[in-house]
């Protein structure tokens, strides 16, 4: 199909699409007066019922908490996928699966470098200090995982290997992956045993707005922001080791 | 002015629609998905929001203020998520392609193949 025909087939459907699409949004309620009674009704129970302050970590991970577990899952089984595409492939070549040896420092830039080192460790309490304080300000294991990964993220632009003892990184950040994954769940059985559901808080909700507050809330924080941060660097150490191999094929 | 937020969420479907339809690189490609994709936040954002309501956070205001809908903001932590996991399975994809046959280009790769 030649691009012009394409670019009209596209046409007459986006101009179908657009139609469709402009008929259905004039059906709903106009922009600022939403009202549905389900959101208003989790917002108010959010402080006395939960006593955490963040009604949206609240709703995340207690009110609709099962989907949360299955979207961990979904981002757990979308790094394995990544893992597989790209090993398969590093299997079939004569390559060391341990690219650390290999590295050189990323960038030749000492500037770039010396920015990212000062970076790391801001960027760490950062990210620790938005996944504790999910379940009262905005925040939680999600975005704070995604912060600790950048944390990891400036160590390699800044041209180092991350050094941890005997353990290989990309090691700890699949156990990282793996426990955050398992803790949820846990957390959930945890749940079943000694209150009698899934996902049902089974520790002390603490006094509103302290840091130890919410019940489990905050311990299913945590280990999703473990599970963000190890499903996030593995599918980057893994992208960045195949630039690596093409690297070395131009050679 | 009511209707912008929604004409926003459409426009970047349909510009993130065209992109995908015209790439020439597939890097390109899923940038432009992303951008489809960024069209369902506004969209949930924009639905769930009430004249005059505040973030639904606690944690300096009243419990009596008025706040926008929890559940549309839950919903689009979830689309996120998806969001960046999809992301990542098609770059992967995209670096196998190129291993494989040499060339970014979507158009390359069908001529390729046929």
């Amino acid at each position: 199909m030649s691009r012009r025909l394409r670019l009209c087939v596209f046409g007459v459907g986006a101009l179908g699409f657009a139609a469709l699409l402009v008929w259905g949004l004039a059906g709903l309620a106009s922009f600022g007066e939403f009202d549905g009674r389900y959101g208003q009704l989790l917002a108010h129970l959010t402080v006395p019922e939960r006593k955490a302050t963040s009604s949206i970590s609240v709703t995340t991970f207690d009110f609709r908490g099962v989907d949360t577990l299955g979207e961990e899952f979904i981002l757990f089984t979308a790094a394995v996928g990544v893992l597989v595409l790209l090993r398969i492939q590093r299997a079939g070549e004569d390559v060391a699966a341990e690219p650390a040896r290999t590295r050189r420092p990323t960038a030749d830039s000492k500037t770039l470098r010396s920015i990212a080192a000062a970076l790391v460790g801001p960027v760490l309490v950062l990210g620790l200090y938005i996944v504790a304080h999910g379940h009262l300000t905005p925040g939680g294991g999600f975005q704070g995982g995604v912060i600790l990964m950048t944390a990891f993220l400036l160590i390699y632009l800044a041209g180092t290997h991350l050094h941890m003892g005997r353990a290989r990184p990309l090691d700890a950040m699949e156990i990282s992956e793996a426990l955050g994954a398992a803790g949820f769940a846990l957390l959930g059985i945890g749940g079943m045993v000694l209150a009698g559901a899934y996902l049902q808080n089974f520790i002390s909700f603490g006094m509103v707005g302290s840091l130890l507050s919410g019940g489990v809330i905050p311990l299913l924080n945590v280990s999703v922001g473990f599970e963000v941060m190890g499903a996030l660097l593995v599918v980057l150490a893994e992208l960045l080791d195949q630039r690596l191999l093409m690297r070395r094929d131009h050679r | 002015m009511s209707f912008l937020p929604y004409a926003v969420a459409a426009w970047l479907f349909l510009v993130g629609l065209y992109g995908i339809v015209t790439s020439r690189n597939l890097i390109h490609l899923v940038v432009c998905l992303t951008v489809v994709q960024a069209s369902t936040y506004v969209l949930l954002l924009a639905v769930g929001y009430r004249t005059g309501g505040t973030a639904p956070i606690y944690a300096d205001i009243s419990t009596s203020r008025k706040v926008v809908d929890p559940i549309v903001a839950t919903l689009t932590l979830t689309d996120v998520v998806v969001e960046a996991t999809v992301a990542a399975l098609l770059l992967s994809l995209a670096v196998q392609a190129h291993r494989r046959f040499g060339t970014l280009d979507p158009d390359e790769l069908g001529a390729m193949r046929g």
